[in-house]
Protein backbone atom coordinates (compact mmCIF):
# COMPACT_ATOMS: atom_id res chain seq x y z
CA UNK A 1 0.00 0.00 0.00
CA UNK A 2 1.27 3.46 -0.83
CA UNK A 3 0.49 6.11 1.71
CA UNK A 4 0.88 9.66 0.54
CA UNK A 5 1.94 12.44 2.80
CA UNK A 6 0.96 15.58 1.02
CA UNK A 7 3.04 18.62 1.66
CA UNK A 8 0.99 21.69 2.33
CA UNK A 9 -2.59 20.73 2.91
CA UNK A 10 -1.86 18.05 5.46
CA UNK A 11 -3.94 15.14 4.25
CA UNK A 12 -1.56 12.46 5.47
CA UNK A 13 -2.78 10.11 8.15
CA UNK A 14 -0.29 11.53 10.63
CA UNK A 15 -1.53 15.08 10.54
CA UNK A 16 -4.65 14.28 12.45
CA UNK A 17 -2.91 12.57 15.33
CA UNK A 18 0.51 13.86 16.35
CA UNK A 19 1.97 11.78 19.19
CA UNK A 20 0.20 9.61 21.73
CA UNK A 21 2.53 7.68 24.04
CA UNK A 22 1.69 5.72 27.14
CA UNK A 23 3.77 3.92 29.74
CA UNK A 24 7.11 4.32 27.94
CA UNK A 25 9.89 2.81 30.04
CA UNK A 26 13.54 2.24 29.33
CA UNK A 27 16.48 1.19 31.44
CA UNK A 28 20.17 0.98 30.62
CA UNK A 29 21.68 -1.62 32.91
CA UNK A 30 20.44 -0.70 36.37
CA UNK A 31 19.93 2.93 35.38
CA UNK A 32 16.27 3.83 34.84
CA UNK A 33 16.19 6.27 31.93
CA UNK A 34 12.42 6.48 31.46
CA UNK A 35 9.76 5.42 33.92
CA UNK A 36 6.13 5.06 32.73
CA UNK A 37 6.10 8.18 30.61
CA UNK A 38 2.81 9.31 29.03
CA UNK A 39 2.86 12.06 26.41
CA UNK A 40 0.35 13.56 24.01
CA UNK A 41 1.11 16.08 21.28
CA UNK A 42 -1.94 17.03 19.19
CA UNK A 43 -1.45 17.99 15.54
CA UNK A 44 -0.45 21.62 15.05
CA UNK A 45 0.66 22.07 18.65
CA UNK A 46 3.93 21.99 20.54
CA UNK A 47 4.80 20.08 23.66
CA UNK A 48 7.99 21.09 25.44
CA UNK A 49 9.74 18.38 27.40
CA UNK A 50 11.58 20.37 30.05
CA UNK A 51 14.26 18.93 32.28
CA UNK A 52 17.93 18.94 33.25
CA UNK A 53 20.70 16.95 31.58
CA UNK A 54 20.20 13.24 32.09
CA UNK A 55 16.49 13.54 32.92
CA UNK A 56 15.49 11.27 30.02
CA UNK A 57 14.57 13.84 27.38
CA UNK A 58 16.81 12.45 24.66
CA UNK A 59 15.85 8.87 25.51
CA UNK A 60 12.18 9.78 25.01
CA UNK A 61 12.96 11.39 21.65
CA UNK A 62 15.08 8.44 20.54
CA UNK A 63 12.25 6.04 21.36
CA UNK A 64 9.58 8.10 19.61
CA UNK A 65 11.78 8.44 16.50
CA UNK A 66 12.34 4.64 16.35
CA UNK A 67 16.07 4.90 17.12
CA UNK A 68 15.62 3.08 20.41
CA UNK A 69 13.14 0.38 21.41
CA UNK A 70 11.27 0.91 24.69
CA UNK A 71 11.35 -1.86 27.32
CA UNK A 72 7.66 -1.26 27.96
CA UNK A 73 4.89 1.01 26.75
CA UNK A 74 3.46 1.90 23.37
CA UNK A 75 3.19 4.95 21.19
CA UNK A 76 1.59 6.11 18.01
CA UNK A 77 3.53 8.73 16.06
CA UNK A 78 1.95 10.46 13.08
CA UNK A 79 -0.81 7.86 13.08
CA UNK A 80 1.50 4.85 13.03
CA UNK A 81 2.49 2.54 15.84
CA UNK A 82 6.17 2.36 16.82
CA UNK A 83 6.08 -1.31 15.85
CA UNK A 84 5.95 -0.13 12.21
CA UNK A 85 9.19 1.85 12.25
CA UNK A 86 9.37 2.50 8.50
CA UNK A 87 5.86 3.99 8.51
CA UNK A 88 6.77 6.22 11.44
CA UNK A 89 10.06 7.26 9.81
CA UNK A 90 8.27 8.35 6.67
CA UNK A 91 6.19 10.95 8.53
CA UNK A 92 8.65 12.35 11.09
CA UNK A 93 11.53 14.79 11.08
CA UNK A 94 14.30 14.81 13.69
CA UNK A 95 16.74 17.57 14.53
CA UNK A 96 18.76 16.64 17.50
CA UNK A 97 21.98 16.35 19.34
CA UNK A 98 22.51 12.92 17.82
CA UNK A 99 21.68 13.48 14.19
CA UNK A 100 23.66 15.45 11.73
CA UNK A 101 24.09 16.45 8.15
CA UNK A 102 27.20 15.61 6.14
CA UNK A 103 30.08 17.99 6.84
CA UNK A 104 31.89 17.26 3.59
CA UNK A 105 28.92 18.08 1.36
CA UNK A 106 27.60 21.57 0.66
CA UNK A 107 24.30 22.70 2.16
CA UNK A 108 22.56 22.24 -1.17
CA UNK A 109 24.06 18.79 -1.75
CA UNK A 110 22.90 17.68 1.70
CA UNK A 111 19.31 18.71 1.04
CA UNK A 112 19.28 17.10 -2.41
CA UNK A 113 20.70 13.89 -0.94
CA UNK A 114 18.03 13.79 1.78
CA UNK A 115 15.29 14.47 -0.79
CA UNK A 116 16.51 11.63 -2.98
CA UNK A 117 16.77 9.28 0.00
CA UNK A 118 13.19 10.26 0.84
CA UNK A 119 12.20 9.08 -2.63
CA UNK A 120 12.12 12.27 -4.71
CA UNK A 121 13.40 12.23 -8.29
CA UNK A 122 16.57 14.25 -8.85
CA UNK A 123 14.71 17.19 -10.42
CA UNK A 124 12.15 17.31 -7.58
CA UNK A 125 14.88 16.96 -4.95
CA UNK A 126 16.75 19.88 -6.56
CA UNK A 127 13.77 22.20 -6.59
CA UNK A 128 12.81 21.23 -3.02
CA UNK A 129 16.39 21.95 -1.88
CA UNK A 130 16.18 25.35 -3.57
CA UNK A 131 12.92 26.15 -1.77
CA UNK A 132 14.29 25.15 1.61
CA UNK A 133 17.54 27.09 1.17
CA UNK A 134 15.47 30.19 0.49
CA UNK A 135 13.00 29.53 3.30
CA UNK A 136 15.78 28.99 5.83
CA UNK A 137 17.83 31.92 4.58
CA UNK A 138 20.73 29.70 3.53
CA UNK A 139 21.04 30.70 -0.13
CA UNK A 140 24.25 32.66 0.52
CA UNK A 141 26.04 29.64 1.96
CA UNK A 142 24.34 26.95 -0.15
CA UNK A 143 27.48 26.07 -2.12
CA UNK A 144 29.78 26.02 0.91
CA UNK A 145 30.90 22.79 2.53
CA UNK A 146 28.95 22.34 5.77
CA UNK A 147 32.00 21.90 8.02
CA UNK A 148 32.76 25.58 7.40
CA UNK A 149 29.32 26.62 8.76
CA UNK A 150 28.82 28.36 12.09
CA UNK A 151 26.78 26.57 14.74
CA UNK A 152 23.69 28.59 13.87
CA UNK A 153 23.92 27.91 10.14
CA UNK A 154 24.46 24.24 10.78
CA UNK A 155 21.44 23.99 13.05
CA UNK A 156 19.33 25.74 10.45
CA UNK A 157 20.46 23.34 7.74
CA UNK A 158 19.85 20.46 10.11
CA UNK A 159 16.30 21.67 10.60
CA UNK A 160 15.83 22.15 6.85
CA UNK A 161 17.00 18.56 6.34
CA UNK A 162 14.35 17.39 8.81
CA UNK A 163 11.52 19.01 6.87
CA UNK A 164 12.45 18.04 3.29
CA UNK A 165 9.17 16.18 3.26
CA UNK A 166 6.86 18.16 5.56
CA UNK A 167 6.70 15.99 8.65
CA UNK A 168 3.52 15.15 10.53
CA UNK A 169 5.59 15.19 13.70
CA UNK A 170 8.81 17.15 14.16
CA UNK A 171 11.18 16.28 16.99
CA UNK A 172 13.56 18.99 18.15
CA UNK A 173 16.11 17.74 20.66
CA UNK A 174 17.61 20.87 22.26
CA UNK A 175 17.72 22.54 18.86
CA UNK A 176 18.91 25.94 20.04
CA UNK A 177 21.78 24.84 22.27
CA UNK A 178 24.77 26.97 21.38
CA UNK A 179 22.83 29.41 19.21
CA UNK A 180 23.00 33.17 19.60
CA UNK A 181 19.69 34.94 20.27
CA UNK A 182 19.24 36.10 16.68
CA UNK A 183 19.78 32.60 15.25
CA UNK A 184 17.42 31.23 17.87
CA UNK A 185 14.71 33.70 16.89
CA UNK A 186 15.12 32.79 13.20
CA UNK A 187 14.77 29.15 14.06
CA UNK A 188 11.55 29.69 16.00
CA UNK A 189 10.02 31.61 13.09
CA UNK A 190 10.47 28.58 10.86
CA UNK A 191 9.10 26.20 13.47
CA UNK A 192 6.00 28.32 14.03
CA UNK A 193 5.35 28.29 10.29
CA UNK A 194 5.49 24.48 10.25
CA UNK A 195 3.10 24.29 13.18
CA UNK A 196 0.71 26.48 11.20
CA UNK A 197 0.61 23.74 8.59
CA UNK A 198 -0.46 21.15 11.11
CA UNK A 199 2.88 19.69 12.15
CA UNK A 200 2.99 18.48 15.75
CA UNK A 201 6.24 19.48 17.46
CA UNK A 202 7.95 17.82 20.40
CA UNK A 203 10.70 20.06 21.74
CA UNK A 204 13.18 19.21 24.47
CA UNK A 205 14.88 22.01 26.33
CA UNK A 206 16.61 23.00 29.55
CA UNK A 207 15.24 26.53 29.38
CA UNK A 208 11.93 27.36 30.98
CA UNK A 209 11.78 30.63 29.06
CA UNK A 210 12.07 28.79 25.75
CA UNK A 211 9.33 26.33 26.64
CA UNK A 212 7.22 29.19 27.99
CA UNK A 213 7.34 31.32 24.89
CA UNK A 214 6.57 28.64 22.33
CA UNK A 215 4.92 25.57 23.71
CA UNK A 216 1.22 24.97 24.11
CA UNK A 217 1.97 22.55 26.88
CA UNK A 218 5.01 21.77 29.01
CA UNK A 219 5.88 18.42 30.55
CA UNK A 220 8.56 18.59 33.23
CA UNK A 221 10.75 15.48 33.32
CA UNK A 222 13.12 14.48 36.09
CA UNK A 223 14.93 11.19 36.61
CA UNK A 224 12.91 9.56 33.85
CA UNK A 225 9.48 10.58 35.11
CA UNK A 226 7.02 13.28 34.15
CA UNK A 227 6.64 15.22 37.40
CA UNK A 228 4.32 17.94 36.13
CA UNK A 229 2.36 18.74 33.02
CA UNK A 230 0.25 21.68 31.96
CA UNK A 231 0.07 24.88 30.00
CA UNK A 232 2.92 27.31 30.69
CA UNK A 233 0.53 29.41 32.81
CA UNK A 234 -0.59 26.45 34.91
CA UNK A 235 2.97 25.38 35.43
CA UNK A 236 4.20 28.80 36.43
CA UNK A 237 1.41 29.06 38.97
CA UNK A 238 2.66 25.83 40.50
CA UNK A 239 6.21 27.05 40.42
CA UNK A 240 5.54 30.41 41.93
CA UNK A 241 6.05 33.75 40.37
CA UNK A 242 8.78 36.31 40.03
CA UNK A 243 10.85 37.19 43.04
CA UNK A 244 11.89 40.64 44.21
CA UNK A 245 15.56 41.15 45.04
CA UNK A 246 16.57 44.15 47.15
CA UNK A 247 20.13 45.11 48.01
CA UNK A 248 21.00 47.47 50.88
CA UNK A 249 23.99 49.68 51.53
CA UNK A 250 24.39 48.81 55.24
CA UNK A 251 23.73 45.89 57.54
CA UNK A 252 21.42 48.06 59.71
CA UNK A 253 19.17 48.88 56.74
CA UNK A 254 19.04 45.17 55.81
CA UNK A 255 18.01 44.30 59.40
CA UNK A 256 15.35 47.02 59.45
CA UNK A 257 13.94 45.86 56.11
CA UNK A 258 13.92 42.26 57.29
CA UNK A 259 11.82 42.99 60.38
CA UNK A 260 9.55 45.33 58.43
CA UNK A 261 8.79 42.92 55.56
CA UNK A 262 8.76 39.76 57.67
CA UNK A 263 7.29 37.04 55.44
CA UNK A 264 7.66 33.23 55.45
CA UNK A 265 9.58 32.93 52.18
CA UNK A 266 12.01 35.74 52.87
CA UNK A 267 15.60 34.84 52.05
CA UNK A 268 18.27 37.05 53.57
CA UNK A 269 21.93 37.02 52.67
CA UNK A 270 24.08 38.92 55.18
CA UNK A 271 27.20 38.80 53.03
CA UNK A 272 25.71 40.48 49.99
CA UNK A 273 23.21 42.46 52.13
CA UNK A 274 20.50 41.10 49.82
CA UNK A 275 16.91 40.28 50.59
CA UNK A 276 14.67 38.16 48.36
CA UNK A 277 10.94 37.36 48.46
CA UNK A 278 8.28 36.06 46.08
CA UNK A 279 6.00 38.52 44.35
CA UNK A 280 2.30 38.14 43.76
CA UNK A 281 2.08 40.41 40.74
CA UNK A 282 3.66 43.80 40.02
CA UNK A 283 1.63 45.74 42.61
CA UNK A 284 3.09 43.77 45.43
CA UNK A 285 6.50 45.08 44.39
CA UNK A 286 5.06 48.59 44.66
CA UNK A 287 3.57 47.78 48.09
CA UNK A 288 6.97 46.60 49.34
CA UNK A 289 8.66 49.74 48.09
CA UNK A 290 5.92 51.91 49.66
CA UNK A 291 6.44 50.31 53.05
CA UNK A 292 10.21 50.76 52.83
CA UNK A 293 9.68 54.38 51.74
CA UNK A 294 7.41 55.09 54.73
CA UNK A 295 9.98 53.57 57.07
CA UNK A 296 12.69 55.71 55.49
CA UNK A 297 14.76 52.78 54.18
CA UNK A 298 16.23 53.19 50.69
CA UNK A 299 17.35 50.01 48.91
CA UNK A 300 20.56 50.41 46.90
CA UNK A 301 19.53 47.93 44.19
CA UNK A 302 16.24 46.54 42.83
CA UNK A 303 15.73 43.48 40.66
CA UNK A 304 12.84 41.26 39.62
CA UNK A 305 14.03 37.69 39.06
CA UNK A 306 12.07 35.33 36.76
CA UNK A 307 11.54 31.78 37.99
CA UNK A 308 14.26 29.54 36.62
CA UNK A 309 14.31 25.85 35.91
CA UNK A 310 16.01 25.57 39.28
CA UNK A 311 12.91 27.07 40.92
CA UNK A 312 10.67 24.69 38.97
CA UNK A 313 12.54 21.78 40.44
CA UNK A 314 12.67 23.35 43.83
CA UNK A 315 8.93 23.73 43.82
CA UNK A 316 8.10 20.36 42.24
CA UNK A 317 10.55 18.11 44.02
CA UNK A 318 11.00 20.11 47.20
CA UNK A 319 14.77 20.01 46.94
CA UNK A 320 17.08 22.33 45.07
CA UNK A 321 19.13 20.55 42.45
CA UNK A 322 22.75 21.52 42.17
CA UNK A 323 23.20 20.02 38.73
CA UNK A 324 20.49 22.04 37.03
CA UNK A 325 21.79 24.68 34.70
CA UNK A 326 20.23 28.03 35.33
CA UNK A 327 21.59 29.63 32.19
CA UNK A 328 19.10 31.79 30.36
CA UNK A 329 18.80 31.59 26.60
CA UNK B 1 3.68 22.79 -5.18
CA UNK B 2 2.83 19.37 -3.85
CA UNK B 3 5.42 16.72 -3.29
CA UNK B 4 4.34 13.18 -3.00
CA UNK B 5 6.47 11.11 -0.71
CA UNK B 6 5.79 7.44 -0.40
CA UNK B 7 5.61 6.16 3.12
CA UNK B 8 7.09 2.81 2.28
CA UNK B 9 10.69 1.85 2.90
CA UNK B 10 13.19 2.94 0.26
CA UNK B 11 14.90 0.12 -1.61
CA UNK B 12 18.48 -0.78 -0.74
CA UNK B 13 19.83 -0.28 -4.30
CA UNK B 14 18.10 3.08 -4.65
CA UNK B 15 19.47 4.33 -1.31
CA UNK B 16 22.92 2.87 -2.00
CA UNK B 17 23.04 4.68 -5.34
CA UNK B 18 22.48 8.03 -3.63
CA UNK B 19 24.97 7.24 -0.86
CA UNK B 20 27.63 6.04 -3.32
CA UNK B 21 27.37 9.49 -4.86
CA UNK B 22 27.88 10.96 -1.40
CA UNK B 23 31.01 8.87 -0.71
CA UNK B 24 32.44 9.71 -4.14
CA UNK B 25 32.04 13.41 -3.31
CA UNK B 26 33.93 12.75 -0.08
CA UNK B 27 36.94 11.62 -2.15
CA UNK B 28 36.96 14.92 -4.03
CA UNK B 29 36.42 16.95 -0.83
CA UNK B 30 39.37 15.36 0.99
CA UNK B 31 42.19 15.89 -1.52
CA UNK B 32 44.74 15.69 1.29
CA UNK B 33 43.79 12.06 1.97
CA UNK B 34 43.87 11.29 -1.75
CA UNK B 35 47.28 12.90 -2.19
CA UNK B 36 48.65 11.16 0.89
CA UNK B 37 47.49 7.78 -0.38
CA UNK B 38 49.55 8.40 -3.55
CA UNK B 39 52.54 10.11 -1.97
CA UNK B 40 53.12 7.58 0.81
CA UNK B 41 53.42 4.47 -1.42
CA UNK B 42 55.49 6.44 -3.94
CA UNK B 43 57.87 7.55 -1.17
CA UNK B 44 58.19 3.95 0.02
CA UNK B 45 58.71 2.81 -3.58
CA UNK B 46 61.51 5.33 -4.10
CA UNK B 47 63.10 4.44 -0.77
CA UNK B 48 63.10 0.72 -1.51
CA UNK B 49 64.34 1.12 -5.06
CA UNK B 50 67.08 3.69 -4.43
CA UNK B 51 68.07 3.13 -0.78
CA UNK B 52 67.55 -0.55 0.12
CA UNK B 53 67.14 -2.05 -3.35
CA UNK B 54 70.83 -2.28 -4.14
CA UNK B 55 71.38 -4.50 -1.11
CA UNK B 56 68.46 -6.86 -1.77
CA UNK B 57 69.28 -9.70 -4.17
CA UNK B 58 66.13 -10.80 -5.99
CA UNK B 59 67.66 -12.16 -9.16
CA UNK B 60 66.27 -9.34 -11.30
CA UNK B 61 66.00 -5.54 -11.37
CA UNK B 62 64.77 -4.69 -7.88
CA UNK B 63 62.28 -2.10 -9.20
CA UNK B 64 60.55 -4.90 -11.13
CA UNK B 65 60.54 -7.09 -8.05
CA UNK B 66 59.13 -4.50 -5.64
CA UNK B 67 56.40 -2.74 -7.67
CA UNK B 68 53.74 -5.47 -7.27
CA UNK B 69 54.31 -5.29 -3.50
CA UNK B 70 54.07 -1.50 -3.50
CA UNK B 71 50.78 -1.77 -5.37
CA UNK B 72 49.34 -3.97 -2.60
CA UNK B 73 50.72 -1.62 0.04
CA UNK B 74 48.88 1.19 -1.75
CA UNK B 75 45.65 -0.79 -1.70
CA UNK B 76 46.02 -1.62 1.99
CA UNK B 77 46.67 2.01 2.87
CA UNK B 78 43.74 3.28 0.79
CA UNK B 79 41.31 0.72 2.15
CA UNK B 80 42.18 1.66 5.71
CA UNK B 81 40.49 5.02 5.11
CA UNK B 82 37.17 3.16 4.91
CA UNK B 83 37.41 2.30 8.61
CA UNK B 84 37.54 5.97 9.62
CA UNK B 85 34.67 6.87 7.27
CA UNK B 86 32.44 4.17 8.77
CA UNK B 87 33.27 5.18 12.36
CA UNK B 88 32.68 8.85 11.57
CA UNK B 89 29.21 8.09 10.18
CA UNK B 90 28.33 6.17 13.33
CA UNK B 91 29.72 8.63 15.86
CA UNK B 92 28.83 11.92 14.16
CA UNK B 93 25.12 11.20 13.78
CA UNK B 94 24.88 10.52 10.05
CA UNK B 95 23.69 6.94 10.54
CA UNK B 96 21.13 8.15 13.09
CA UNK B 97 19.90 10.69 10.56
CA UNK B 98 19.35 7.84 8.08
CA UNK B 99 17.74 5.70 10.77
CA UNK B 100 15.17 8.40 11.43
CA UNK B 101 14.16 8.12 7.76
CA UNK B 102 12.65 5.12 5.95
CA UNK B 103 16.05 4.29 4.47
CA UNK B 104 18.18 1.15 4.99
CA UNK B 105 21.04 2.84 6.84
CA UNK B 106 23.53 0.09 5.95
CA UNK B 107 23.45 1.55 2.42
CA UNK B 108 25.89 4.17 3.78
CA UNK B 109 28.44 1.37 4.25
CA UNK B 110 27.85 0.18 0.69
CA UNK B 111 28.57 3.75 -0.43
CA UNK B 112 31.94 3.75 1.36
CA UNK B 113 32.89 0.33 -0.06
CA UNK B 114 32.19 1.33 -3.65
CA UNK B 115 34.01 4.64 -3.16
CA UNK B 116 36.98 2.76 -1.70
CA UNK B 117 37.14 0.59 -4.84
CA UNK B 118 37.08 3.64 -7.09
CA UNK B 119 39.63 5.56 -5.05
CA UNK B 120 42.04 2.65 -4.76
CA UNK B 121 41.95 1.77 -8.43
CA UNK B 122 42.61 5.41 -9.29
CA UNK B 123 45.49 5.69 -6.83
CA UNK B 124 46.90 2.35 -7.98
CA UNK B 125 46.93 3.57 -11.59
CA UNK B 126 48.89 6.67 -10.55
CA UNK B 127 51.43 4.58 -8.60
CA UNK B 128 51.82 2.28 -11.63
CA UNK B 129 52.55 5.38 -13.68
CA UNK B 130 55.28 6.54 -11.31
CA UNK B 131 56.76 3.03 -11.28
CA UNK B 132 56.96 3.01 -15.09
CA UNK B 133 58.70 6.37 -14.98
CA UNK B 134 61.49 5.02 -12.74
CA UNK B 135 62.13 1.93 -14.81
CA UNK B 136 59.41 -0.64 -14.05
CA UNK B 137 59.13 -2.76 -17.17
CA UNK B 138 56.23 -5.24 -17.10
CA UNK B 139 55.96 -7.72 -19.95
CA UNK B 140 52.24 -8.46 -19.54
CA UNK B 141 49.86 -8.71 -22.49
CA UNK B 142 46.31 -7.34 -22.39
CA UNK B 143 44.83 -10.45 -20.75
CA UNK B 144 47.52 -10.55 -18.13
CA UNK B 145 46.91 -6.85 -17.36
CA UNK B 146 43.22 -7.58 -16.94
CA UNK B 147 44.17 -10.44 -14.64
CA UNK B 148 46.37 -8.10 -12.56
CA UNK B 149 43.60 -5.52 -12.31
CA UNK B 150 41.16 -8.27 -11.31
CA UNK B 151 43.43 -9.64 -8.59
CA UNK B 152 44.12 -6.17 -7.19
CA UNK B 153 40.41 -5.25 -7.26
CA UNK B 154 39.53 -8.49 -5.46
CA UNK B 155 42.19 -7.78 -2.83
CA UNK B 156 40.99 -4.18 -2.40
CA UNK B 157 37.42 -5.40 -1.97
CA UNK B 158 38.43 -7.96 0.69
CA UNK B 159 40.64 -5.50 2.60
CA UNK B 160 37.95 -2.81 2.38
CA UNK B 161 35.46 -5.12 4.08
CA UNK B 162 37.99 -5.96 6.78
CA UNK B 163 38.35 -2.21 7.17
CA UNK B 164 34.56 -1.90 7.52
CA UNK B 165 34.71 -4.38 10.41
CA UNK B 166 37.43 -2.31 12.09
CA UNK B 167 35.35 0.82 11.58
CA UNK B 168 32.31 -0.84 13.14
CA UNK B 169 34.36 -2.00 16.14
CA UNK B 170 36.06 1.33 16.84
CA UNK B 171 34.37 3.72 19.25
CA UNK B 172 36.15 6.81 17.94
CA UNK B 173 37.57 7.93 14.60
CA UNK B 174 41.08 7.98 16.10
CA UNK B 175 40.70 4.40 17.26
CA UNK B 176 39.53 3.38 13.78
CA UNK B 177 42.60 5.01 12.33
CA UNK B 178 44.80 3.06 14.74
CA UNK B 179 43.05 -0.28 14.11
CA UNK B 180 43.37 0.12 10.38
CA UNK B 181 47.08 0.75 10.62
CA UNK B 182 47.88 -2.94 10.82
CA UNK B 183 46.44 -3.39 7.32
CA UNK B 184 49.24 -1.13 6.15
CA UNK B 185 51.83 -3.38 7.78
CA UNK B 186 50.57 -6.65 6.35
CA UNK B 187 52.64 -6.40 3.16
CA UNK B 188 55.94 -5.94 5.05
CA UNK B 189 55.93 -9.51 6.33
CA UNK B 190 55.38 -11.10 2.95
CA UNK B 191 57.26 -11.59 -0.31
CA UNK B 192 56.34 -8.02 -1.28
CA UNK B 193 59.77 -6.52 -0.56
CA UNK B 194 62.14 -9.45 -0.08
CA UNK B 195 62.04 -13.11 -1.17
CA UNK B 196 60.60 -15.10 1.76
CA UNK B 197 63.58 -17.53 1.83
CA UNK B 198 65.70 -14.64 3.17
CA UNK B 199 63.52 -14.35 6.29
CA UNK B 200 64.18 -16.12 9.62
CA UNK B 201 62.07 -19.32 9.94
CA UNK B 202 59.39 -17.81 12.23
CA UNK B 203 58.71 -14.78 9.99
CA UNK B 204 59.02 -16.95 6.93
CA UNK B 205 56.19 -19.16 8.20
CA UNK B 206 54.01 -16.09 8.66
CA UNK B 207 54.97 -14.60 5.31
CA UNK B 208 54.24 -17.77 3.37
CA UNK B 209 50.86 -18.27 5.01
CA UNK B 210 49.33 -14.82 4.81
CA UNK B 211 47.22 -13.49 1.93
CA UNK B 212 49.62 -10.85 0.64
CA UNK B 213 52.31 -13.31 -0.49
CA UNK B 214 50.21 -15.36 -2.94
CA UNK B 215 48.55 -12.18 -4.23
CA UNK B 216 51.93 -10.48 -4.77
CA UNK B 217 53.33 -13.59 -6.45
CA UNK B 218 50.29 -13.81 -8.72
CA UNK B 219 50.53 -10.14 -9.70
CA UNK B 220 54.31 -10.49 -10.19
CA UNK B 221 53.87 -13.57 -12.35
CA UNK B 222 51.25 -11.89 -14.54
CA UNK B 223 53.27 -8.68 -14.91
CA UNK B 224 56.79 -10.05 -15.24
CA UNK B 225 56.39 -13.66 -16.31
CA UNK B 226 57.81 -15.17 -13.12
CA UNK B 227 56.36 -18.60 -12.21
CA UNK B 228 52.95 -18.37 -10.50
CA UNK B 229 52.32 -22.02 -9.67
CA UNK B 230 49.76 -22.54 -6.92
CA UNK B 231 49.84 -18.89 -5.87
CA UNK B 232 46.96 -17.86 -8.16
CA UNK B 233 44.54 -20.33 -6.61
CA UNK B 234 45.68 -19.48 -3.10
CA UNK B 235 45.29 -15.75 -3.82
CA UNK B 236 41.73 -16.21 -5.00
CA UNK B 237 40.85 -18.51 -2.12
CA UNK B 238 42.28 -16.02 0.40
CA UNK B 239 40.31 -13.08 -1.01
CA UNK B 240 37.12 -15.10 -1.33
CA UNK B 241 37.48 -16.46 2.21
CA UNK B 242 38.11 -12.98 3.65
CA UNK B 243 35.00 -11.69 1.88
CA UNK B 244 32.81 -14.62 2.87
CA UNK B 245 33.73 -13.99 6.50
CA UNK B 246 33.92 -10.19 6.50
CA UNK B 247 30.61 -9.35 4.84
CA UNK B 248 28.35 -11.27 7.26
CA UNK B 249 30.46 -10.16 10.23
CA UNK B 250 30.07 -6.54 9.09
CA UNK B 251 26.33 -7.01 8.70
CA UNK B 252 26.13 -8.48 12.20
CA UNK B 253 28.24 -5.72 13.75
CA UNK B 254 26.26 -3.03 11.93
CA UNK B 255 22.97 -4.42 13.24
CA UNK B 256 24.39 -4.63 16.74
CA UNK B 257 25.82 -1.11 16.61
CA UNK B 258 22.52 0.34 15.37
CA UNK B 259 20.15 -1.88 17.33
CA UNK B 260 17.03 -0.04 18.45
Amino acid sequence: MMVHNTMVDGLGPGHATGVVASGLSKRFGDQVALNEVDLTVPAGSMLALLGPNGAGKTTAVRILTTLLRPDAGAASVGGFDLTQPDRVRAVIGLTGQDTSVDGLLTGRENLIMIGRLRGLRLSAARSRAGELLEQFDLVGVAERVVKTYSGGLRRRLDLAASVVSTPAVLFLDEPTTGLDPRAREEMWKVIRRLMGRGTAVLLTTQYLEEADGLADRIAVIDEGRIIAEGSPEELKQQVGTERAQLTFATGEELEAARSLLDSPDLIVSEETRRLEMSLDGPWEFKAILDRLHQAGITPGGLRVVEPTLNDVFFSLTGSPRQDVEVVRP
Amino acid sequence: MTLEITATRRSFPGSAWVLIGRSMRHILRTPDALILSVVLPVAILLMFVYVFGGAIATGSEYVNYVVPGIILLTAGFGSALTATSVTADLTEGFIDRLRSMPVPSSAAVAGHVVASMARNLLVTAVVFGVAMAIGFRPVANLWQWLGVIGVIAFFVLAITWISVILGLLAKTVDAANGFAFFLVFLPYVSSAFVPTDTLPPFLRAIAENQPVTPIVETARGLLLGTPIGGHAVRALVWCAALLIIAVPVSAYLFRRRTAA
